[in-house]
């Protein structure tokens, strides 16, 4: 986020630098699956954000070279158990197509020609040819390289702890590395948005969301595109606290094949549950028969940053002239990155804003914090 | 002695051995080839965390010849590709 972020401010034409406290990545978006979908998203604000961030993804990626950070068009397909759950993924279908995202309908013989592998038990699916895939550590580091190439400058290794105040307006930053002098600063801190936008005096409830992602060893084609059960979108937007599993599966470009999802409110802790890497092994292998015999290489744990609405948090914090917010997007933030950061650097030149950016602004969240 | 069978060779080993280490003390230092370059690899990590050492073990592919404990009788052998080439789609 704070990369892309960084290379839309530079393009702008702002003098920028970027302040990480470890690595490139090395956060949220170094734990998610690089996924960019249109499909997940209902109608709305959030979907918005996510068709222009397609548009500027797929620009990036004739302008970067797209095959450097594994950009691909790879479709998803969400299927159904049943006739019910089948018609309302249709429904859900139509309203999306209403907003702009193409997808179409799939029979239980058109879901096995798309998905030969897939369970011949399902009812049916549909089919997003907009979905795509980067590797989102390379992405970032394109984005840097390329915001670099315009004049940014990237800190590595150097936190930001607490804020310079002049007449009520920010001035810059304290930082490990001392103090740094900004008109602006960007709060892009992900799972850590919360407590970096205490530090910076303007708090905000964001909290993490814990994930595991499963690795299978690597395979041959087996998974054309990223399949996940309907029941995922409902999932997504719950606001339940306890444990909520979804299949998720996925075929990658190295030959591995990626498991999820599952979402459990368990503060910062990233440690692996064992029976819940289980049930996600098992519900695998009910969409996916053939992975029964497909050994696990290994499990990884991610921190989702998600706000009480489920809408990220994009603008101007009014409780601070000259800092901003540009997080919370869950495990949509690679996917809503381009956007959001084009987003940011309109709201600090000015510029007419692509998407609206009333729905995300701070100010909903501003007494609610955690 | 005691030994398995490394593509259609007998290796022998002492009990508690892995395969990985009976191979290399039988003078094999490398006995798979990536799957895009072909580049020949054998042991690295020695403890199970880089998937370098695959073998196919009793027609089970996959396995991690650095983890794997020899055993009498046993059929190892060269794996090529992914292990999974029949499952493509």
């Amino acid at each position: 986020m704070g990369a892309a972020c960084a290379f839309y401010a530079s393009r702008a034409g702002l003098q920028v630098t970027v302040l990480e406290r470890a690595a490139v990545a090395s956060g949220t978006t170094g734990a998610g699956e690089g996924n960019l979908l249109l499909s997940d998203k209902a109608a709305g604000p959030e979907l918005d954000l996510a068709l222009r961030s397609a548009e500027l993804w797929t620009s990036l990626g004739s302008e970067l070279g797209g095959e450097a950070f594994e950009l691909e068009r790879k479709g998803g397909v969400v299927v159904a158990g049943s006739a019910g759950g089948l018609a309302a993924l249709h429904a859900f279908a139509a309203e999306q197509r209403a907003a702009g995202v193409q997808s179409e309908l799939l029979d239980a013989d058109q879901l096995r020609d798309a998905e030969p592998h897939l369970s011949p038990a399902l009812a049916g699916g549909a089919f997003y040819p907009g979905d795509m895939q980067v590797q989102p550590a390379l992405a970032a580091a394109a984005l840097l390289a390329a915001a670099r190439a315009a004049g940014a400058e990237v800190r590595t290794g150097v936190q930001v702890f607490g804020t310079e105040v002049a007449s009520g307006r920010l001035t810059g930053v304290r930082t490990s590395a001392g103090v740094m002098a900004a008109d602006y600063v960007v709060n892009a801190a992900g799972t850590w948005g919360g407590e970096v936008s205490a530090w910076l005096g303007g708090e905000l409830p964001i909290l993490p969301r814990r994930g595991f992602v499963l690795v299978t060893e690597p395979l041959p084609r087996v998974i054309r595109h990223k399949v996940y059960s309907a029941d995922y979108v409902a999932n997504v937007a719950s606001d339940h606290a306890g444990l909520e599993l979804s299949p998720v599966v996925e075929g990658t470009r190295s030959g591995t094949v990626l498991i999820g999802a599952s979402r459990e409110r368990v503060g910062f802790d990233t440690s692996i549950s064992i029976p819940v890497v289980r049930r996600l092994a098992a519900q695998a292998v009910e969409l996916f028969p053939v992975l029964a015999g497909v050994n696990l290489m290994r499990v990884y744990a991610g921190l989702r940053p998600y706000c009480p609405d489920h809408l990220p948090v994009i603008g101007r914090d009014p409780r601070l002239p000259g800092l901003l917010h540009a997080c919370g997007h869950e495990g949509a933030g690679i996917g809503l990155a381009p956007a959001t950061g084009e987003l940011i650097a309109d709201l600090i030149t000015g510029r007419l804003a692509g998407v609206d950016p009333a729905p995300f602004a701070p100010d909903r969240l501003i007494g609610a914090a955690a | 002695m005691t030994a398995f069978r490394f593509d259609g060779r007998p290796v022998a080993f002492t009990e508690g051995q892995t395969i990985g280490a009976a191979l290399i003390q039988a003078g094999s230092y490398s006995w798979r080839v990536t799957r895009r370059h072909g580049t020949r690899r054998g042991l690295f990590c020695g403890i199970g965390v880089c998937f370098d050492c695959l073998v196919e073990v009793d027609g089970l592919p996959n396995q991690r010849a650095c983890l794997v404990a020899a055993a009498d009788g046993m059929t190892v052998s060269t794996q090529t590709g992914t292990g999974h080439d029949d499952l493509a789609c």
